[in-house]
């Protein structure tokens, strides 16, 4: 099928079919499509949290609960301690205390656990649902297991909203604020940093990206849109117990996000859709077939859910989105956007990286053993050696991914051992990796874009309501500009893991450029390049190093480092085996053995 | 509280604690050699219990169906893969495990008279029906998508556990039960009683924990897993499969799993969706020793139930609750004693 409509006529299309639908449906279809909206909202939030982030979460129908009883509490005490009493009775108040406390919750839940493997937060929302859904079950304030009743209706300017058709617009509107703000989240400076967490962490925090702080922002966003949902909710049935608040419902808000597409904002939708129809329709069907009553729709969901991560991790929307051929939408660039400041680059000749003495064991194995070096800026120092020689390890101690058992890396004359690569980062040291590190759906412009993510600071609030737009042209320009620098130009839009392998390199030495670095540290760049685009990069090395960076590159293509750099330092075992100009190295004897073997 | 009651909740504690420590090492194991989060650790625990009640109600276990439905998709597949590769040869193996096993099971279910079993053997063939549901769980399930990331392995082994749970209702119904304990003694021991159920659990953990000792330290097989946990690729390479040792690993927590439900069958009433909770205690403990640590692990269980034994005595509405926050100073103190970043897997 040929895409023939487009986004704009297809959303038009939907939202005049929600406007129209609790008019003409019967009122049981609306409180379906009201319950559809409520689990949509949650799921949105743990698409975000798990289908893009790579982090996931079990207690989301707990933060949920949050909402709904802060909710309850506060619209129908009648005695609130006088420190709360202000919030008392207005359910939009008590939306906003909602969101703060769950905010605050959501903080220190991450702050235990989002430090820590991927694994534990899970684990630690596993624990947390539990915990909070037998204390709202044991709480006399909370009304134990009956729950509390008698919560008023939302009322906006003065309109109360008492009917399921009525709190059905402001339901929808909530889910499509929602929709629309992590759509514009995603498409920024903070929404790329948070698209690196699954799969490129090391290469974020080298870009400067604080990993932790993005996955402390998609958890408290996700925990946020579950308060909302649990508050309209509660607005909804005008009263509150524990029960959809426990685990197992938590399970089910994830399970919809998956079954959804978890990767894909508007799969939240379709997965709240199926879940919720089929869970209808089989709580209906199963218990005649089984002849006895219980859950067992949850036999066919876990069911279902293994299929799909077993066949299609990307879950039904992708095959729902063939069904609607919608024209993808084509990226532009702001050609007017202002240039990015740059750093000033120290003085040509000054020395800008020296490490001194860099030991690094792992175990029993030395792999550096008393490494010392220098940069100067305008200078390029190769650093060669065999197989094994320890030369990324020495990469990894310089650029903070590692930090040395002993020794000293000063950087622009500080000590910067030990302090971390987004530190370093932001210092002006900007690397490419051995094996690459890309994020390979993405397009080139947007993984090259990672790189400036430093030369920023507009955050999460602005990006979700499109205040960001000025800064993110000018971002996107500056990695344009360097796309070009690096020769991609003609790739710009393509994802970078359709490029070959040897592109992929150049595109890391053009993120790492779009860094503003004054010092390059390239791991292999010229590994799996043609000898004319070899040429180029040499080039490009050339010109960067007249303009006074300083670059240190470790290679093993001594045709391409030896007409190209200042000074070799060449490594054996871990240790420094000679230094100097490239052809008092390639006279060394020692040199020579390690390369060629010795004579017996 | 006087002493007396100290030492009665203590030893609880210590009871409920052994079984912690028996799950909490078969999730670490579990997570060290497939990287899978086994949330359904605790549906094992069930599995086992009410097949027994069952067997001793003389009635054949409904779980036998689960395991010949399994039994007979595990050899669909395997024998579709082994005629994919030419091997025929391989395909009366394939079907003699997977579906003569379960049959001639069933046979001797419906032959035996299993009421008036001796309890040994109503143990033991409880254990028959529901120790092989491990290494079918996991050809079915795991071992197609052996590579994936950690949280998509989790995610499915929460999976497992709601159809899991979901079929436990419909094999065993909403109602508890509990089987008569493997022994009606009593023993004075100085100023407190001791339940003969007490001591079979705590003697049965330390036998089992001893025996995977010698398992890991001497066996091939023990040492092979060993391997695998420590360094996947090179165990690959060295010629250890990793679908052997990753069902290996599952049966061995399937037996772990059933043969606690069986010891505490006679303590605790065993609902169709008890397993859960009990698993997930064993996973407090499992995360104190940082999913990685087997003695501290099994310390963080005894840990564990004696917490849970002493909070239901002061405050019991806020036992679960006092239980699961344990893991948040245990997650602070990893927090604070982890620093680069690394990429998941």
């Amino acid at each position: 099928m040929k895409p023939v409509l487009s986004v704009r006529s297809v959303l038009g299309l939907f939202l005049a079919l929600l406007l129209v639908a609790p008019l003409v449906m019967p009122p049981f279809y609306v409180t379906l499509l009201n319950y559809i909206g409520l689990y949509a909202l949650v799921a949105l939030g743990l698409v975000l949290l798990t289908g893009v982030g790579g982090l996931t979460s079990f207690g989301q129908a707990a933060f949920v609960g949050l909402g709904a009883y802060t909710t309850a509490v506060l619209t129908t005490a009648t005695d609130l301690p006088a420190w709360l009493a202000w919030a008392g009775g207005s359910p939009w108040l008590a939306l906003g205390v909602g969101l703060v406390f769950t905010a605050t919750v959501a903080f220190v839940l991450g702050s235990l656990t989002l430090r820590l493997s991927g694994h534990y937060l899970p684990l630690g929302t596993i624990a947390w649902g539990i915990s909070l859904y037998f204390l709202f079950g044991t709480l006399e304030t909370l009304g134990g297991h009956t729950g509390l009743t008698g919560i008023p209706p939302i009322a906006i300017f003065g309109f109360e909203l008492t009917d399921g058709s009525q709190i059905f617009y402001l339901i929808w509107a909530f889910l499509l604020l929602a929709v629309f703000t992590t759509q514009n989240l995603l498409d920024s400076r903070e929404g790329r940093a948070i698209r690196a967490l699954k799969g490129g962490m090391v290469m974020a925090e080298a870009m400067g990206v604080d990993t932790a702080r993005s996955r402390m922002v998609i958890f408290v966003i996700a925990a946020l849109h579950a308060c909302a949902s649990g508050w309209l909710y509660a607005h909804l049935q005008r009263f509150v117990n524990p029960t959809p608040f426990g685990l197992h419902i938590g399970i089910e808000y994830l399970f919809m996000a998956v079954v959804g597409g978890a990767g894909q904002v508007w799969g939240a939708l379709l997965g709240a859709g199926v879940i919720t129809i089929a869970k209808q329709w089989l709580q209906d069907l199963l218990p005649r077939i089984f002849g006895q009553s219980g859950n067992f729709e949850v036999i066919f969901f876990g069911l279902m859910m293994i299929v799909i991560l077993q066949r299609a991790r990307e879950g039904l929307w992708p095959l729902f989105a063939r069904l609607v051929p919608v024209k993808a939408t084509k990226r532009t660039l702001d050609a007017a956007a202002a240039p990015l400041p740059r750093k000033p680059l120290p003085a040509r000749g000054d020395v800008i990286l020296e490490a001194k003495e860099v030991t690094r064991k792992f175990g029993g194995l030395v792999a550096n053993n008393a490494m010392s070096l220098t940069v100067k800026a305008g200078e390029i120092l190769a650093l060669i050696g065999p197989n094994g020689a320890g030369k990324s390890t020495m990469f990894n101690q310089i650029s903070g991914v590692d930090t040395p058992t002993s020794g000293e890396v000063l950087f622009l004359g500080r000590p910067v051992a030990g302090r971390g690569s987004r530190a370093i980062a932001r210092m002006g040291m900007s690397r490419t990796f051995q094996h690459v590190k890309l994020l390979p759906t993405m397009s080139v412009l947007e993984n090259v874009a990672i790189g400036a993510h430093m030369r920023g600071d507009k955050g999460v609030f602005p990006a979700a309501w499109r205040m960001d737009r000025a800064e993110e042209a000018r971002l996107l320009n500056e990695a344009a500009r360097q796309i070009e620098r690096v020769g991609l130009a003609e790739h710009m839009f393509d994802a970078a893991g359709s490029l070959a392998l040897g592109q992929q390199r150049i595109l890391e030495i053009a993120r790492a450029l779009a860094a503003d670095p004054c010092l390059l540290l390239l791991d292999e760049p010229a590994a799996g390049l043609r000898f004319k685009e070899k040429q180029a990069l040499a080039e490009l090395l050339r010109k960067l190093r007249g303009e006074g960076m300083g670059i240190l590159l470790v290679e093993h293509d001594m045709d391409f480092v030896m007409g190209l750099v200042d000074r070799v330092v060449v490594m054996e075992f871990g240790q420094k085996i000679a230094e100097g100009l490239p052809e008092e190295v390639q006279q060394n004897p020692a040199v020579l053995e390690a390369y060629l073997g010795g004579v017996e | 509280m006087d002493f007396q009651i100290a030492l009665l909740l203590a030893q609880d504690g210590i009871t409920n604690g052994a079984i912690y420590a028996l799950l909490a090492l078969a999730l670490v194991l579990v997570f060290a050699v497939t990287r899978v989060i086994f949330i359904p650790q605790g549906e094992f625990v069930a599995y086992g219990a009410l097949t027994l009640v069952m067997i001793q109600a003389g009635t054949v276990p409904a779980t036998l169906w689960l395991l010949l439905g399994a039994g007979v998709l595990a050899a669909a597949v395997d024998a579709r893969g082994a005629l994919a590769s030419g091997q025929k040869g391989r395909l009366a193996g394939v079907l003699a495990w997977n579906v003569g096993y379960p049959v001639v099971l069933a046979a001797l279910l419906y032959l035996l008279p299993l009421a008036t079993l001796a309890l040994p053997l109503q143990v033991l063939l409880a254990l028959l029906v529901v120790v092989p549901m491990g290494p079918l769980m996991y050809r079915l399930i795991y071992q197609p998508v052996a590579a994936a990331p950690v949280l998509i392995l989790l995610i499915i082994s929460v999976a497992v556990h709601v159809g899991m749970v979901g079929l436990g209702l419909l094999f065993f119904g909403a109602e508890g039960s509990r089987t008569p304990p493997f022994s009606e003694a009593r023993f004075e021991l100085g100023p407190m009683m001791v339940n003969g159920q007490t001591i079979w659990v705590i003697a049965a953990s330390i036998v089992l924990i001893v025996a995977l000792y010698q398992f890991f330290g001497r066996s091939i097989y023990g040492k092979a897993l060993r391997a695998t946990a420590m360094n996947r690729n090179g165990a690959r390479l060295m010629g250890i499969s990793p679908a052997l040792a990753g069902r290996l690993t599952f049966l061995l927590a399937a037996l772990i799993g059933a043969l606690s439900g069986v010891l505490i069958a006679p303590i605790t009433t065993i609902y169709y969706d008890t397993g859960f909770l009990i698993g997930l205690k064993g996973f407090v403990a499992a995360i104190v020793g940082g999913l990685a640590s087997y003695p501290i692990a099994a310390a963080g269980a005894v840990l564990v139930g004696l917490l849970e034994a002493f909070s239901s005595f002061w405050a019991s509405a806020y036992k679960e609750v006092i239980v699961f926050t344990l893991i948040i100073p245990v997650l602070l103190w990893r927090s604070f004693t982890s620093h680069h970043v690394e990429e998941e897997e």
